[in-house]
């Protein structure tokens, strides 16, 4: 599982959030575009949900974390 | 009625055979299926991503100019059918919806109610939606009400292939709603599209039959033609099939005094 | 829907086998649909003032004949006279005269027919929908307006004046009375007006768009011949017995659920024979002038001349004989709960 963030791991900075209904622990620093590139490289195609909120993929960069936030990042698969 | 047309919310479109995406083996056959089949419609679903392995992008293997009709399975209400909606719609690949609200795991049979409900929130926001349901003619009727762009009856369970078990209601929904009627689940082999397709549904959508077949691309061309062929034997006005003859007194003898 | 050329080509074809197939088929359905119930109803002629000449009838404006409406007193003898038979249905009738006739005077008669009748129909002038409402709310449960022709150019030359000369008017009337509640409407076109295959499609889709847009409604048709009046002929062509059993036939066919009535124009045999072929409701010991049944000693002016004039008991005998079960009434009145 990659590091969170992957930068400034010191314990002050990190916090802890729900991504698609699983504890993460991820820097306090990370804006949500920067997170989601984290866990999905192509992140072009995620679509993402902040607390019930949809955030658009323009404004993800200006999107940051809090403690306790409920993330959900979904993407296209086959369906019928 | 447009002849060669399916038309949709305004938008007119060639095929009538639609394709579901999920349950292919690989990504290649999807794409290849949608090419052999002349799709111009497929549904997609939405998924939480594997946070932990990396998952191709469906999309790539969908021709671009393919019309997305992302399917709201996993919702078991109204509420939650409206979310995957409006999070599918933040993708910017369009706001075709097609409502699935099953709150049933055994016989994966829709919530009609919920449905109308679903149907009604979206249609206010801006989307077309296209409601899979149990065939039923108030529903039906609901649903237009609502602003549904077309109604998608289930011939018989999802995968079951067991083909139009609710055929006669199906034929109610064609003869008493102005709306497409999109035969939805159950078609198990082309003959049951050609079935469908013969009796006026406006068009059909296939996934399992297609997906799990040993030569996907081909099964996707057999439905194709069948649904090309079902489509013009409506148009050409099958002849009415009289019920067979049975010994009875004569009724009109009357008329012909001799 | 059946296109203008199939009906055309079932017209025209002269095959005795043609018309057996058709009357088999539509034996099957009603049998099916309706099992052997063939419900009567007594017409009570109100009045025969009329503001609308057309020139089919035997009541138009033009025509020089005494003019009379029932007063409370007068159609209540007539309507216990008609219960005492054993009916349980009325359609009350009256010219197109909403100066004589008004709502309130049908209002009234409605009041006093739902202490003798459970079904109560109404073939009077065409109403707006706030006085149909009225009508519902009184007890009335159905109405009969037939649009005798759907050919407008035929349809201006026969209707010379009065309101019944708007042919718009008159289409939207089953609209406007389903809107107002009522449970039952009636259709019907004057066969031997105009093509009979121009009027059985313009009748067949306007049924159609009827039962799309109001599905709960109790729907019927009729098909009067236009025969003689006083004996004079007035039919511009001539649609024969075997043309007859074909469109009542044809009907059943195109439309299963639908009630098929027929009048007493028609001869006892004829009646008797089409019992089995798709006809649900007969009118029986009918007398069609004002007045008829116990007013007047010497018989006034009928609208139509009446060929069969068994009694009910008659009708109800004959119906039996053939395995047939007459039907006086099919629902009982709580009341007219507001739309």
């Amino acid at each position: 599982m990659p590091k969170a963030g992957g930068l400034g791991s010191s314990y002050k900075d990190i916090m802890n959030i729900t991504i698609n209904g699983t504890s993460q622990q991820i820097a306090s620093t990370i804006d949500l575009s920067v997170l989601v590139q984290t866990f999905c490289p192509q992140s072009r195609h995620v679509l993402t949900e902040l607390n019930g909120v949809i955030i658009p993929h323009d404004q993800r960069s200006d999107t940051f974390i809090k403690e306790g936030d409920v993330l959900e990042l979904v993407a296209f698969v086959g369906g019928g | 009625m447009s002849a060669s047309f399916l038309t949709i919310a305004g938008r007119s479109f060639k095929s009538r055979f639609l394709l579901g995406t999920g349950k292919f083996k690989n990504k290649t056959d999807l794409s290849q299926s949608i090419v052999a089949g002349d799709c111009e419609i497929v549904t997609v679903a939405l998924r939480r991503i594997d946070l932990e392995r990396h998952e191709e992008n469906i999309l790539e293997y969908i021709p671009p100019e393919v019309t997305l009709l992302t399917n709201t399975s996993g919702a078991r209400n109204a509420q939650e059918a409206v979310r995957i909606a409006r999070l599918a719609r933040s993708s910017g690949c369009g706001d075709w919806v097609k409502i699935e609200v099953i709150n049933d795991s055994k016989y994966l049979l829709p919530d009609n109610n919920e449905t109308v409900m679903a149907t009604e929130i979206l249609s206010a926001e801006g989307f077309v939606v296209l409601p899979y349901v149990t065939p039923d003619l108030y529903i039906a009727r609901a649903l237009v009400k609502a602003g549904a762009a077309a109604v998608m009856p289930l011939g018989s369970l999802i995968g079951s292939n067991q083909g139009l078990r609710t055929k006669e209601l199906i034929r109610i929904l064609i003869n008493e709603i102005e709306l497409p009627v999109i035969v939805d689940a159950g078609i198990g082999a082309p003959s049951q599209a050609a079935e469908a397709m013969e009796m006026g549904a406006s068009a059909v959508l296939v996934n399992t039959a297609v997906a799990s077949a040993q030569d996907p691309a081909g099964m996707a061309r057999a439905f194709a033609l069948a649904v090309d062929s079902g489509r013009l034997a409506f148009l050409s006005g099958l002849p009415l099939q009289r019920p067979t003859a049975n010994a009875s007194s004569p009724l009109t003898g009357f008329l012909y005094p001799s | 829907m059946i296109t203008l050329n199939e009906i055309k080509g079932i017209l025209s074809d002269t095959r005795p086998e043609c018309v057996e197939d058709l009357a088999q088929q539509a034996a099957r359905l009603t049998r099916q649909y309706f099992g052997g119930a063939i419900g009567l109803y007594g017409p009570l002629y109100l009045s025969n003032f009329c503001s609308s000449h057309c020139t089919y009838c035997g009541f138009h404006s033009q025509q020089k004949m005494p003019r009379l409406k029932l007063e409370p007193a007068e159609y209540i003898k007539e309507m216990q006279f008609i219960h005492a038979q054993g009916l349980r249905n009325i359609l009350m009738l009256t010219g197109e005269s909403y100066k004589h006739t008004p709502v309130d005077y049908l209002k009234e008669a409605a009041q006093q027919a739902s202490k003798y009748f459970q079904g109560i129909c109404l073939e009077v002038h065409p109403m707006e929908t706030a006085e149909y409402k009225e009508l519902f709310l009184a007890g009335v449960d159905g109405i009969t307006v037939f649009q005798e022709t759907y050919d407008r150019t035929r349809y201006a030359q026969v209707h010379l004046s009065g309101f019944k000369k708007d042919f718009d008017f008159r289409y939207h009337t089953p609209r406007r009375a389903a809107e107002a509640g009522m449970r039952q409407i009636s259709f019907g076109i004057l066969l031997g007006l105009s093509d009979v295959a121009e009027d059985l499609l313009g009748l067949y889709r306007h049924l159609r768009e009827m039962e799309k847009a109001f599905p709960g409604v109790e729907y019927s048709i009729s098909f009067p011949r236009l025969r003689t009046v006083r004996s004079e002929t007035l039919a511009a062509c001539n649609v024969d017995d075997i043309q007859f059993v074909k469109i009542i036939a044809l009907t059943r066919l195109l439309f299963p659920r639908v009630g098929i009535s027929l009048s007493t124009r028609e001869t006892p045999q004829l009646r008797d024979h089409l019992m089995s072929i798709g006809i649900t409701r007969m009118s029986a010991g009918s007398n069609v002038s004002v007045g008829g049944y116990t007013l007047f000693k010497e018989q006034q002016d009928p609208q139509f001349d009446i060929k069969d004039d068994r009694s009910v008991d008659e009708i109800v005998k004959a119906l039996k004989a053939k395995n047939f079960d007459p039907v006086f009434t099919d629902w009982r009145h709580i009341e007219n709960v507001s739309v």
